[in-house]
């Protein structure tokens, strides 16, 4: 690479005094914009050898150093974190530095999500303080076919995988497939990862009917198509067959007990664009699998969901506005019958001020297990944001729970990342 | 179990039906290219040279914020059709691109595939970070300052590496497209020659801009960016830095503070007022106003803003 530097500062230099002599002896007016024409074209050239070299740098991530790394590397000390600007494609390196031979290194990133909780609340009690979920997410593209995403979530004691799925992005009939274990497309709620909710918590729909927290995730395959329909409307179709296990305990939703006992998700989606600064996004779900009751025993869930979405483009960054919906109807065989259990929230964030959002929420929601008992709440939400990178969050939470049981709850959280720069969820 | 397994397989078949029954129109209009672009300043250079053979847009608006794009799905309906995406690079877009890639469906314009063009590659690039970084900086951009297109050096050399882009993609109209090229280098040569005779009585002026997105229009005009409205890139502005700008700007006599269109005028307003400076609201992008639909007209509209707010503050 030194050489190939030098060669590139020998021919410009020759050039320019190549430009200098002929300077003096002609002077006419065209010579000399030919000659500066010249001297931007070599100028042209060693921009476009530069920014070869970037892109060289970049994909010869295995290779070793460029020479003029190591020499300045000998006489610093061991990371020679100099190199984080070497690399000048799109590879993010970690924050700690690293050199051109970690380019080819998947992008990391780590997630604190912390969460207090005051007021008394016997029905689901939570801790007072609690480092929630560290979520470690590992990213990277795999080969020309695929990219690969693995999101780890520690918990205070145990670690589950949340996500890991291989994505096949090259396959024909612009199909977009993914396999591994993630979380399914039932609706929005059950798509996002905590860190990405308006809320601490989350709806008493999704903790009633759709598996809580950890929701619909399961083991299988996706598999997703954008189908073409007319007025710039866009539609996509998404099905998802799984292993048929999700939710623990009373929040167990899918059960399987021998292999034949898969479960499967469908989801369709539609999405216009009313102008450039608002939009509608309209989803219809459908799940099915067996419960915990035996292979004979099947739940199935219809959802349906509407976003409306506003944020002006001149001022995108200080307001915006999205207000969301969810319905989710379960029907359960169990004994002696059929519980048809049926549950909702409706939930609107404002944000007023580059850093602030205010917001609230409305809940909803049956007893999967004996639908007459139905649980009701509602939340006032305000977040801060200090940076991109990290939030803090305050959420005053009423729940009047079946059977009269009504609690105050107040929650709070601090949201942190650290690493690469993830996309924003949409 | 079997009731199961034919549910499961109905729903993979109904799957199936769907997709093959939809297959290809985007085969059609093979003639034209389709080309992408993540910004309008490239649409608007990929139009140059790529003339009536292509159909170009732009993803982002001139009058938006490109690091803070959203990611809607109606762009997927521009994405899968791409013959060819033209990203900024340099991780501009990397809070909202790289997912409406993965989800397009289309393999034409996967990163790394033949019809993805990293634009950065061709441009001269500044600032990029010596030693180590973190982000107690910022929101810094590890690979250098990604608002390179505002140096018509960098037009040139962008347009020259699109329009190879598209001889290669279409190489019978190999020679449309370079000859399109040279006789738009020809123009932008021209242009600059009377961009720079407009900013040369100004050469040296020191100048204060709101996000850190002029290092290279400084660079080609010869103005002294000084100092930023924002403390760090991404943090708003404090009350403490805001102080030290006007402080800075009264000692060391800097009276313009240009402005993207995107940002609140509100603390840049109120440093102009005590500092008796002005305040110029430049185009950072193509489109940024109406009028300005071309990469000549950004130069002609920016360079009469500051001719304008320098010779008002001698």
């Amino acid at each position: 690479m030194k050489l190939f530097t030098s060669v590139c500062v020998v021919t410009l230099f020759t050039a320019g005094l190549a430009c200098a002599q002929q300077g003096t002896t002609v002077s006419s007016g065209q010579d000399t914009a030919a000659l500066e024409q010249k001297v931007r074209d070599l100028e042209d050239r060693l921009v476009a050898l530069e920014g070869q070299m970037r892109v060289l740098k970049a994909q010869a991530g295995q290779m070793p150093a460029p020479i003029a790394t190591l020499t300045e590397a000998a006489s610093e000390a061991p990371a020679p974190a100099e190199s984080v600007a070497a690399a000048s494609a799109p590879v993010i390196l970690g924050g700690a530095g690293g050199s051109a031979a970690k380019a080819l290194n998947p992008d990391i990133s780590m997630i604190g999500d912390f969460v207090a909780f005051a007021g008394g609340n016997s029905i689901r009690p939570s801790p007072s303080l609690e480092m929630h979920e560290s979520e470690l997410g590992v990213q990277a593209i795999i080969d020309p076919y695929a990219r690969g995403d693995f999101f780890l979530t520690f918990g205070e004691t145990g670690v589950a995988v949340e996500e890991g799925y291989i994505t096949f992005t090259a396959l024909p009939g612009s199909l977009v497939a993914r396999v591994g274990k993630m979380r399914s497309a039932f609706g929005k709620v059950n798509t996002m990862h905590n860190h990405v909710l308006p809320w601490v918590d989350r709806p008493l729909v999704s903790q009633n009917l759709a598996g809580g927290e950890d929701g619909i995730d399961d083991a299988g395959v996706s598999v997703e198509r954008i189908i073409p329909f007319p007025k710039s409307i866009f539609l996509s179709a998404t099905g998802q067959l799984f292993r048929g296990d999700s939710g623990t305990g009373d929040q167990l939703v899918f059960q399987s007990h021998r292999r034949g006992d898969v479960s499967t998700v469908a989801h369709l989606r539609g999405y216009r664009d009313l102008n450039e600064s608002t939009n509608i996004d309209l989803g219809f779900s459908y799940a099915r699998g067996h419960n915990e009751l035996g292979t004979n025993f099947i739940t199935s869930l219809y959802g349906v969901d509407a976003t409306v979405r506003w944020k002006p483009l001149r001022r995108a960054i200080y307001h915006s506005f999205v207000g969301r919906s969810e319905f989710i109807w379960s029907q359960r065989q169990q004994a002696p019958f059929e519980q048809r259990a049926f549950g909702m929230y409706a939930s609107g964030e404002y944000q007023f001020h580059r850093r602030w959002f205010v917001g609230g929420r409305y809940d909803w929601s049956d007893r999967p297990r004996d639908a007459n008992l139905t649980d009701k709440g509602g939340s006032a939400i305000l977040t801060y944001w200090p940076s991109e990178f990290s939030q803090i969050r305050g959420q005053y939470r009423f729940t009047d729970y079946a059977g009269d049981h009504k609690t105050n709850e107040l929650l709070m959280q601090v949201l942190f990342s650290l690493g690469a720069h993830g996309a924003h969820p949409f | 179990m079997k009731l199961v397994l034919s549910r499961a397989g109905c729903l993979l078949a109904a799957a199936a039906i769907v997709t093959a029954s939809l297959f290809s129109p985007s085969m059609a209009a093979a003639k034209k290219l389709n080309v992408i672009t993540a910004t309008t300043d490239l649409a608007s250079l990929a139009q140059e040279v790529g003339g009536d053979k292509i159909n170009v847009e732009s993803m982002a608006k001139g009058y938006q914020d490109p690091h803070f794009v959203e990611a809607k799905p109606s762009f997927l309906l521009k994405l899968r059709q791409a013959d060819l995406l033209v990203v900024v690079g340099l991780q501009l877009e990397i809070g909202w691109l790289p997912p409406l890639i993965t989800q397009s469906g289309n393999s034409r314009i996967q990163v790394g595939a033949n019809g993805y063009l990293d634009a950065s590659q061709f441009a001269e690039i500044l600032e990029i970070p010596q030693g180590s970084i973190t982000r107690a900086m910022g929101d810094v951009h590890p690979l250098g300052n990604p608002h390179y297109w505002l140096d018509p050096d960098n037009g040139r050399r962008v347009a020259k590496g699109i329009a190879g882009k598209l001889g290669e993609m279409d190489p019978e109209d190999m020679a449309y497209f370079q000859q399109r090229f040279q006789d738009f280098d020809r123009r932008l040569s021209e242009a600059d020659k009377k961009w720079q005779a407009d900013m040369k009585p100004f050469h040296g002026r020191k100048v204060i801009t709101y996000h850190n997105s002029a290092p290279n229009f400084a660079h080609h005009f010869g103005l002294n960016v000084v100092g930023f409205v924002e403390p760090r890139p991404g943090i708003p502005p404090t009350p403490s830095h805001t102080l030290e700008v006007i402080n800075m700007m009264k000692r060391d006599h800097v009276k313009v503070i240009m402005v993207e269109p995107y940002f609140d005028r509100k603390t840049p307003d109120s440093i102009a007022r005590e500092t008796g400076g002005t305040v110029v609201e430049y185009l950072p992008s193509v489109g940024g106003v109406k009028e300005v639909t071309t990469y000549f007209q950004l130069f002609d509209y920016d360079i009469a803003l500051l001719m304008k707010a320098f010779q008002a503050n001698p």
